[in-house]
């Protein structure tokens, strides 16, 4: 599947169409919904999907998250890159040209 | 309760997670498989667009996500375009589960403004003939030129081919053909034996044989496909000894309102004699779902006998499906006779047996219409 040369910190993502990402009150979650299925996201992933806009680059999803979980961005990003490459795996999110 | 466990990783927290809308029991097809009750012409009050609409607001305040527009063929029902795009208002991924006849390049179109996000098609075979046997009508051509369609205005779908012993050694076909429509996903459902297919059972039970022969051609065929095509297979229960996780329990995250406003835990529930489903012209859905007695009746565990209430896979298969255990059993509270730890498996045995010596000729398919008795003593 994606390997991480696929990306880099000037990367952008969004989600892929076939696929539906919002809030779902009745869960407290985000969840991400194709056919026939739904994955429940934990927050961290909620978050980092959010960001997957098209806009953003993945430098900027890590510096949010650094000051949104109050953590250094060098402790944030392989785990942002790591989470990034198992949706890309899946389906969820494309790069953005 | 035909549907095998959902593609899904939460739970519903006591509440629906899935809404099927069985819009209409209406279809120009006669499919000797359908999963229509066989009393068609019993149930003809169909619910009016304001009350689906009232329904598909319900069910989302309940905390339903996943809604099917289904059948019956739904595309007969001249408000589809106006429930999918309420229903995409509302917040839920769209569904629609169609045999393709009725759907134009204009009302796709009209589909995909309103908001569709998904199309199921449902299939019966890669030969025209084959097609028209199981069909009862010859609609290949037809079939062919709306995935096309679909595929043309960028609809992810699934291709839904029901297999049995008609149509089991087309399989190396049927994939080449999803294939080249271009399709995401291939469902080889291996029939359900509810309803018209358990009419027709004898006729459309495939051997051991020509079932490991398929699945070895799917297992070829993911390989060299690989990413391009999902095909599921769908097990067929009457072989496997284990018991499907039907619905993923009742009453657990399922919800069918059929063509009439009966609330049921799955579609072929209805033909479980000696239950009263409500129906939405009478009752809250949400009291329907929590509190009536006809949902709570096997939902959890406590309605467990032996050997399901001991059994150490309870919480994975649910003792199987209700309906199968009463349509074979006589008590729907039994375990699913398709699991081999079931005193009554023979009766599943005995039903294969019987099928594999009977002489397999297509023009004994019973075709889906209104107006059939059973002629059967």
């Amino acid at each position: 599947m994606a390997d991480s040369n696929n990306h880099n910190s000037l990367s952008r993502f969004r989600i892929a169409p076939v696929f539906l990402f919002r809030w779902e009150e009745s869960q407290q979650a985000h969840v991400l919904m194709y056919p026939e299925g739904i994955v429940k996201l934990n927050p961290t992933a909620g978050e980092i999907l959010t960001r997957c806009n098209g806009t953003n680059t993945v430098g900027d999803i890590v510096l949010q998250l650094s000051v949104l979980f109050s953590e250094q961005p060098e402790f944030i990003e392989p785990r942002v890159h790591q989470f990034l490459e198992v949706c890309h795996g899946k389906g969820w999110i494309q790069p953005q040209s | 309760m035909a549907k095998a466990g959902s593609n899904l990783n939460l739970d519903g927290q006591g509440n629906p997670v899935w809404l099927l809308l069985e819009l209409t029991y209406k279809c120009p097809l006669k499919c000797a498989f359908c999963s229509n009750p066989t009393d068609l012409d019993a149930h003809e009050e169909e619910l009016t667009t304001a009350e689906w609409k009232k329904v598909m607001h319900d069910a989302r305040k309940m905390g339903a996500m996943q809604i099917g527009f289904s059948g019956g063929e739904p595309t007969l029902r001249k408000d589809l375009e106006e429930l999918v795009s309420e229903a995409d208002d509302l917040g839920y991924y769209t569904n629609l589960i169609t045999s393709g006849i009725g759907l134009t390049r204009k009302r796709l179109e009209n589909l995909k403004k309103a908001g569709l996000r998904h199309i199921q098609l449902g299939f019966q075979s890669s030969d025209p003939q084959t097609a028209h046997w199981l069909a009862g009508v010859d609609c290949y051509e037809k079939k062919i030129n709306i995935a096309r369609e679909i595929k043309a205005l960028g609809f992810p779908m699934v291709l839904n081919v029901p297999i049995s012993s008609v149509n089991i050694h087309q399989v190396p076909e049927i994939i080449e053909l999803a294939a080249d429509i271009g399709v995401e996903y291939l469902e080889l459902a291996n029939v359900q034996y509810y309803n018209w297919a358990l009419v027709n059972r004898d006729q459309l039970m495939p051997t051991r044989e020509a079932l490991e022969a398929a699945e070895a051609r799917v297992a070829e065929a993911r390989e060299q496909l690989g990413d391009r095509m999902t095909i599921f297979f769908v097990i067929p229960d009457y072989y496997e000894g284990r018991p499907k996780a039907c619905m993923n329990g009742w009453g657990s995250i399922h919800l069918t309102i059929a063509p009439d406003g009966v609330v049921l835990p799955c579609s072929q529930a209805r033909s479980l004699p000696g239950l009263d489903f409500p129906g939405v012209r009478d009752h809250d859905l949400s009291w329907i779902w929590h509190e009536s007695e006809s949902f709570n009746l096997y939902r959890g565990d406590s309605w467990m006998k032996e050997p399901c209430r001991s059994c150490s896979e309870k919480e994975q298969d649910f003792g199987g499906c209700r309906c199968q255990a009463m349509l074979l059993t006589g008590d729907a509270a039994n375990a699913d006779p398709a699991c081999s730890k079931s005193p009554h498996h023979h009766i599943v045995q005995e039903a294969v047996t019987r099928a594999l010596a009977t002489k397999q000729d297509h023009k004994k398919l019973i075709a889906r219409d209104v107006g059939w008795v059973s002629t059967e003593v």
